[in-house]
């Protein structure tokens, strides 16, 4: 069972805006029947540019249909410069919260927005947003289940600071079928992040008391971390791992036992190892796999 | 009118069903005045241990068996793990796993970590109606087989599987034959003493007994070994202090269960199939199971073009009770592994909603279903940008 908002659930029960606006300026179709959602947006513009009428078909659940309500409540009114700085964050703001798990509706909202805005520009001849035009044509499939591409997995991360892939599944459905993109997530959010980190370094540069120990006392932290936290996981499914050096801040770290052949690895290794790590030494480290 | 309001229509009774107040009447006296271990020496405690003696042999009834074949265990999904591993502990120079692509995650997860492990597990896949090919069955089923096992029934569509044939095969074989139940006992007449399955797993809470409390039949001469060691409990087969009040429970339940066979295939089947009749009215609907070969209670329909979990929250505000094979109410992204097996169309795998009856249902609640779903169903296709009219 769900936990809705009251919003939630009175977008669900008592939508707004449905149907087709007649004669529309721009018309928008995101998600498609076997991901499970899918969404139509119609749009018309009042004579100053701005949306007076905005209307919406929704295949899916409580949240995709509450989200699609919200969504043209929110953009009535505003000119399409305005509605297209909208992104799902403001969708689920208006909602008051949405499930982890129901996040890519608020997403798929977003999209159908920003792809109707986009129509609308191709049909008045003026320049597509690159973002957008990426999305639609240029984006490497990352996801062959739903289809999702590399350039939306960066755009979705930034806009709400994801950094696992169990969150980009959440909020795209990316990974969510049968998993094997997992790790291409993963070291698309690690590239994604580290040039973030590199683009403004000063900020992400702060002195860590982990940095001042010596290396002896960094390996004897680290270790006994991942002999208590780590490996007891790993060792249910059969796996194992090892410390294999220290450099500052960097923990490399070798898969063994069934860890070693697992296509989600990667995953485990940011996930769990250096998720434990930076919960219980520092959250300084950064761990790579030494196997590479 | 306030009654009207009150009242639940609980049409999920694949899920779970109501403890029958017979069964906590039952119950209650050991909850309360006879708490003594029915394994103490002392009068107080050990006149206990009758009472579990009674419930096992009205379990053994149903299934016709017999009480020495009866194993207490905590759950349906306990059984099969403790099945699973037994026949593999005994037949350790065996390596092959064969159950079938719609089996229930107490099994399908089981045989996923076996396969870690090392073991071969093979799927045997199903047809569009749910059915098992047989064909592939018999193929697979080898010397290497250590074990085979395939639901009696299936929960999401009720579809019944050809288990004598398949026992057939795995004793050909040399292999043994386990059976997950849990859906079957007390809807299916089993007569197990001229059957050839050697396990079968049962539930408590799917037939009117409390949750937490269920059973596993051995055939005399299938060796066992157990899951949970420790005491000397259900003559070492399982140990642990026995929840004495739930067996008890399970024990009037499998009573109830008995007398009440008759009614499941008459009155039940008969709510199940209007009510079935009347919605496969509706346009662009479809059942997802085999008519010929399905348990009495359940009904699996698809609504095309409309979402799973959208029908059953609408169907909520009128205190209806059903499930969905929509990937959208657990949280994963995938609609049911069975209907997929079944190779239904996303079109109808999303829409696909559950019904399943019990003896409590009552003609009402049908008519009342009848009232309030079809107006969902109109509603939610106004919404759906996929519905043409």
């Amino acid at each position: 069972m769900w936990d809705y908002t009251k919003k939630v659930m009175d977008h669900f029960l008592n939508p707004r805006n449905v149907g087709e606006v007649q004669e529309p300026d721009a018309v928008a179709e995101v998600g498609n029947i076997t991901c499970g959602d899918a969404l139509k947006i119609t749009i018309k513009l009042d004579d100053e540019g701005k949306i007076c009428e905005c209307k919406f078909k929704t295949f899916g659940c409580a949240s995709a249909i509450a989200s699609s309500s919200v969504l043209t409540e929110l953009v009535i009114g505003m000119t399409l410069d305005e509605a297209a700085k909208v992104t799902n964050k403001d969708i689920v703001a208006h909602l008051g919260t949405l499930p982890e798990e129901k996040m890519h509706c608020s997403v798929m909202g977003m999209e159908a927005l920003q792809a109707a805005i986009a129509d609308y520009k191709k049909r008045h001849g003026e320049a597509v947003d690159e973002i957008v035009e990426d999305e639609d044509h240029e984006g490497r499939i990352v996801c062959r289940c739903f289809g999702i591409t590399d350039v939306k997995i960066r755009k979705v991360a930034k806009e709400n600071d994801l950094h696992s892939a169990e969150q980009i599944t959440q909020y795209t459905k990316a990974g969510g079928a049968c998993g094997t993109c997992l790790d291409q997530i993963q070291t698309i959010l690690d590239s994604l992040w580290k040039e973030k980190a590199e683009a403004a370094p000063e900020a992400e540069q702060e002195k860590d008391d982990f940095e001042s120990l010596s290396v002896v006392q960094k390996v004897i932290k680290v270790q006994s971390v991942i002999d208590r936290e780590v490996r007891p996981v790993l060792e249910r499914d059969g796996g194992d791992c090892e410390l294999v050096d220290i450099q500052g801040n960097t923990a490399y770290i070798k898969m063994k036992g069934h860890c070693q052949m697992c296509p989600a690895s990667q995953v485990t290794l940011k996930n769990l190892v250096q998720g434990k790590l930076n919960e219980f030494v520092s959250p300084k480290i950064i761990v790579e796999d030494a196997g590479k | 009118m306030t009654q009207e309001e009150d009242r639940i229509v609980y049409l999920d009774n694949n899920a779970t069903t109501a403890v029958a107040p017979e069964v906590l009447e039952a119950m209650m006296p050991f909850l309360t005045k006879y708490y003594g271990n029915p394994s103490s020496i002392h009068t107080f405690g050990g006149q206990v241990a009758a009472h579990i003696e009674e419930a096992r042999e009205k379990v053994a009834k149903l299934l016709g068996a017999a009480s020495s074949e009866i194993i207490f265990t905590s759950c349906g999904t306990e059984s099969d793990s403790a099945a699973i591993l037994s026949a593999l502990g005994i037949c350790r120079k065996k390596n092959k796993i064969v159950c079938s692509t719609v089996e229930h995650a107490a099994i399908l997860n089981l045989s996923q970590e076996l396969e870690r492990k090392g073991y071969e597990i093979v799927r045997i896949p199903v047809d569009s109606k749910g059915r098992l090919d047989m064909e592939f069955a018999e193929q697979v089923i080898d010397t290497d087989t250590a074990v085979v096992s395939v639901m009696w029934a299936n929960n999401e569509t009720g579809n019944i599987q050809p288990v004598e044939k398949l026992a057939e095969l795995a004793h050909k074989q040399g292999a043994l034959f386990h059976t997950d139940a849990v859906q079957a006992v007390g809807k299916v007449p089993m007569d197990l003493s001229k059957m050839n399955i050697d396990m079968l797993s049962l539930s408590g809470h799917k037939l009117h007994a409390p949750k937490g409390v269920g059973a596993l039949y051995v055939k005399r001469g299938v060796r066992f070994r157990p899951f949970i060691i420790g005491g000397h409990q259900e003559r070492g087969r399982r140990a642990g202090t026995e929840n004495v009040a739930s067996v008890v429970g399970l024990g009037k339940a499998a009573e109830l269960a008995y007398n009440g066979i008759a009614e499941e295939n008459t009155r039940v089947k008969a709510m199940r199939d209007r009510l079935e009749e009347n919605l496969l009215k509706i346009k662009a609907t479809r059942l997802n199971g085999d008519p010929e070969h399905r348990l009495p209670n359940t009904s699996n329909i698809s609504f095309e073009f409309i979402e799973g979990e959208s029908i059953l929250m609408l169907l909520d505000m009128f205190k209806i009770c059903a499930s969905s094979g929509s990937a959208c109410t657990t949280g994963s992204l995938e609609p049911s592994h069975v209907l997929r097996a079944m190779g239904v169309p996303y079109t109808a795998a999303h829409g696909a909603i559950r019904f399943s009856f019990s003896r409590y249902n009552t003609e009402a609640d049908v008519d009342f279903v009848l009232e309030k779903l079809p107006p969902v169903i109109e509603r939610l296709r106004e919404i759906s940008p996929y519905w043409k009219g």
